[in-house]
């Protein structure tokens, strides 16, 4: 089979495995879970041999796997798909891959198959127990099988075949397909859970804020293809294109088009990858089962929204000629800058131990949105693919954790107690050994633990980019974010696994099976290993040990190779400073604290998200329902539109009557209707007297009407 | 021989006794006497007309006894009627006989 053919099929096992469930085996859990197991398999073993084939050939860059063919004719010209497997897009399909792989592997331990059905679950609901006697008589109550077993695995393989359509898409419109896709599978499986009303609003929230993204970037898709003819990366992105692009003016802010194009589709990446002002659907989104966190927030969909800028890099950096930002760029950088901080302030006071990692997630997208805004290509895409890997990791660990509480509570029975929450744990290394160093190995690549993680390389990547090409206030920002992100970590691990249990359930939390900590095992192998691949060529002492394969491969996406960095110390000592630091303080501040009111960040302002929720059903939702309910529905429905209404009404009404009271009931019904059959009625009344009914009377009446008649006969016609 | 004008007169008698007859007995049997007399009296015209025409033509004859059983049919109907009606009715006055007035 060629690589093109291979790369085509890549996307379809996961749709096919969807279909299958839904169709015929959604009855069977053990069959379901195969399929979508075994075809998650598939296409990993796909994207794992094109990777390689990748890999192994020369001069990559300049001829990647290319093949589309013509789909929608368009007068002349044709809308052409096809799958495009370049540098970048490989070492994003790897990672893809593994992640989904992990995630599928993991979710069969996750919904605890092999359970028995809970005594009062129901569909719509998390598990909530199932009780078992055991060979002694004794009562246990264990941890039941998800109601919605099957379903959830065909849930994910469509949301798998949406990612894997948008990694191998050339083109922006089966990219846009696959982002749909996503957005619907995001919304299914984060308000999986449907008779939780949380869920079903975080569901809803997370579709209707993305799809204000994803129209922009639908306006940005249109605008792009009228001004090029086609939508097909590869004949965007030639010179003259690009440079016409970038030179015409579209009118708007005094940007390019090739900038307003940009921005466009940025916000759709703002709206997907949970960007500032867009971010707030993402914490919520922690509603769902977590290996739907990990899916959304590590693997696919808040990374589709990164790929998708990586992807449009060149149109972004169409009239950048190296130093001064443009206007696209700068907006870009300071989103991901700003966002990078403002999320990791939040997530320094939340004690849901999900919430966390998701405001991490948002912040370390900021990170790459930022390396992007500031021309910093490979670092964004090297900290996207080792984010990808420890964040799933760590997702996947904190379910883990969630899973091992859940496990606790059943044992006391008391379910007031929520196994989310920090606070309630403690202690967790000794219970759950496997999970704490996994999930250790994840939180210090996240924090950037020097030389040994993978997120200290790629962060450090991003750090250096900044500074080296003099972006003062990215670097800064940056530095200051990465060293809240190495504090909100340790104190995470901190209250998570050190000191003691704080609760019972704590005391009585177990490991979890197999088939969940085998994905924590591997991806931790990854969170660590990832970042040697792209050690910087002139890093002291380890520099060109490992050659930097990573900036090689991947920079050969772009036509201009980029060049290798010059090392300094500064940011490589600011790195090391944030991380350890970081790490340091959070353990600090956190190994002797027992109770949530010990916790001295707990501000109320950023407990609250900066109250963004609140601002935001204050000047969106609010008058989004006024308008609706009062505006549209009362003054201009019941009072414009059923007042006009109501004017006819009376107007017919009083015609009617008119006709009625002046015309039918005096004309027709009485003088017409009434009046002949009263006439004919006098007439008869009238002449009833002479009907006596005697036959006497009548022989003399007619005797006498003889003799007048043979009078007048005789003397007046005959005489 | 007797004039003819005796004859008529005498039938207009008859006929008026048997008018007079028809139009005042409240006793329905008297009333169909009543119209016997009246068509007596035809008869008598009859004859007399046939005895003072022209002998050869019969018809004045034949036409009264027409006439007589006519008559007598009349009579067998109405008195059977006139009994039906006093076994219904158990009257056989006329002018209580007023079903059909309103």
């Amino acid at each position: 089979m060629t690589t093109e053919t291979l790369i085509w099929l890549i996307p379809l096992p996961p749709l096919v495995a969807f279909a299958l469930i839904v169709l015929f085996t959604n009855k069977n859990k053990a069959l379901s879970h195969s399929i979508a197991v075994g075809a998650a398999f598939l296409s990993w073993l796909g994207a794992m041999i094109v990777f390689f084939r990748a890999v192994t050939t020369e001069h990559f860059g300049e001829h990647p796997f290319h093949s589309s063919i013509n789909w929608l004719p368009t007068g002349e010209t044709w809308l052409k798909v096809g799958v495009l497997i370049d540098p970048t897009s490989a070492a994003v399909l790897f990672f893809v891959a593994w992640t989904i792989l992990m995630i599928f592997l993991y979710s069969v331990g996750y919904h605890n198959f092999g359970q028995p059905a809970g005594d009062h679950d129901h569909k719509g609901l998390p598990p909530h127990g199932a009780t078992v006697t055991d060979a002694h008589g004794h009562k246990h109550t264990v941890l039941s099988v998800e109601p919605m077993y099957s379903r959830f695995f065909a849930f994910i393989g469509l949301f798998a075949f949406g990612m894997y359509t948008l990694v191998v898409s050339d083109n922006l419109l089966t990219l846009f397909v696959g982002w749909e896709i996503m957005g619907l599978c995001s919304y299914l499986l984060i308000g999986f859970w449907f008779a939780k009303p949380s869920a079903r609003a975080a569901g809803i929230k997370a579709f209707m804020t993305t799809r204000i993204g994803d129209v922009f970037m639908l306006l940005g898709i249109a605008f792009l293809y009228s001004a090029t003819g086609t939508l097909t990366f590869r004949e965007i992105f030639t010179e003259e294109t690009l440079h016409v692009l970038g030179t015409v003016p579209s009118g708007v802010f005094g940007l390019s088009a090739a900038g307003l194009i940009s921005i466009l589709l940025f916000i759709g990446t703002v709206g997907k990858s949970a960007q500032f002002p867009l971010h707030v659907w993402l914490p919520d989104a922690m509603e769902g089962p977590t290996p739907v966190s990990a899916m959304i927030h590590a693997a696919t969909m808040v990374s589709a929204g990164v790929y998708a800028v990586i992807r449009m890099f060149p149109l972004l950096t169409a009239d950048f000629h190296g130093h001064e930002l443009t206007t696209a760029m700068s907006v870009v950088a300071f989103i991901g800058a700003f966002t990078a901080i403002f999320a990791a302030t939040i997530a320094v006071a939340q004690n849901d131990i999900k919430r966390v990692l998701a405001y991490s997630t948002i912040s370390q997208l900021g990170f790459m949105i930022a390396a992007l805004g500031i021309g910093a290509y490979v670092a964004a895409v090297f900290h996207l693919i080792t984010h990808a890997f420890f964040k799933a990791l760590l997702f996947l660990g904190s379910g883990s954790v969630i899973h091992g509480m859940e496990h606790g509570v059943l044992h006391t029975g008391n379910h007031s107690v929520d196994p989310q929450d920090m606070y309630n744990m403690g202690g967790l290394r000794k219970k759950m050994p496997i999970t704490f160093w996994t999930f250790l190995i994840g939180g210090f690549a996240l924090s950037g633990f020097p030389i040994l993680t993978a997120g200290f390389w790629s962060k450090d990547e991003i750090l250096a980019d900044a500074f080296g090409h003099g972006h003062w206030a990215v670097f800064l920002t940056l530095a200051l974010a990465a060293f809240l992100t190495a504090f909100y970590t340790m104190r995470q691990i901190t209250l998570t696994f050190l000191g003691e249990p704080r609760t019972k359930e704590a005391e009585h939390a177990h490991e979890t099976p197999w088939t969940m900590t085998t994905p924590l095992v591997i991806l931790s192998f990854f969170a660590i290993t990832y970042g040697w691949v792209g050690i910087p060529e002139h890093f002291p002492l380890l520099g060109g040990i490992v050659p930097n394969w990573f900036h090689e491969f991947v920079g050969g996406t772009l036509a201009e190779h980029p060049e290798a960095l010059e090392f300094s110390w500064i940011p490589l000592l600011t790195s090391l400073g944030v991380a350890l630091g970081g790490l340091f303080f959070g353990w600090l501040a956190y190994r002797n604290v027992t109770a949530v009111e010990q916790d001295k960040l707990q501000f109320p302002v950023l407990k609250n998200k900066y109250y963004f929720d609140e601002a935001y059903d204050f000047l969106f939702i609010k008058p989004a329902f006024w308008l609706s309910e009062v505006f549209v529905s009362k003054w201009m429905d019941k009072g414009l539109i059923d007042g006009i209404l109501h004017i006819f009404g009376p107007i017919t009404g009083g015609v009617g009557f008119a006709i009625r009271n002046y015309f039918d009931v005096p004309i027709v019904n009485e003088f017409l209707g009434d009046g002949s059959a009263n006439s004919v009625y006098a007439l008869g009344k009238n002449l009833r007297p002479i009907q006596t009914g005697r036959i006497q009377q009548y022989l003399i009446l007619s005797m006498v009407v003889l003799f007048v008649v043979g009078g007048l006969v005789y003397f007046l016609l005959l005489a | 021989m007797i004039p003819l004008s005796w004859y008529l007169i005498l039938a207009a008698g008859l006929f008026s006794v048997g008018l007079f007859g028809v139009l005042a007995r409240r006793n329905a049997v008297a009333i169909l006497l009543g119209v016997e007399l009246m068509l007596n009296a035809v008869n008598i015209n009859l004859v007399a007309f046939w005895r003072y025409g022209d002998i050869s033509m019969m018809a004045g004859q034949v036409f009264t006894i027409i006439v007589f059983a006519v008559a007598a049919a009349e009579v067998a109907v109405g008195l059977a009627l006139v009994i039906s009606v006093y076994r219904r009715r158990n009257t056989v006055v006329a002018e209580e006989l007023d079903l059909l007035k309103w």
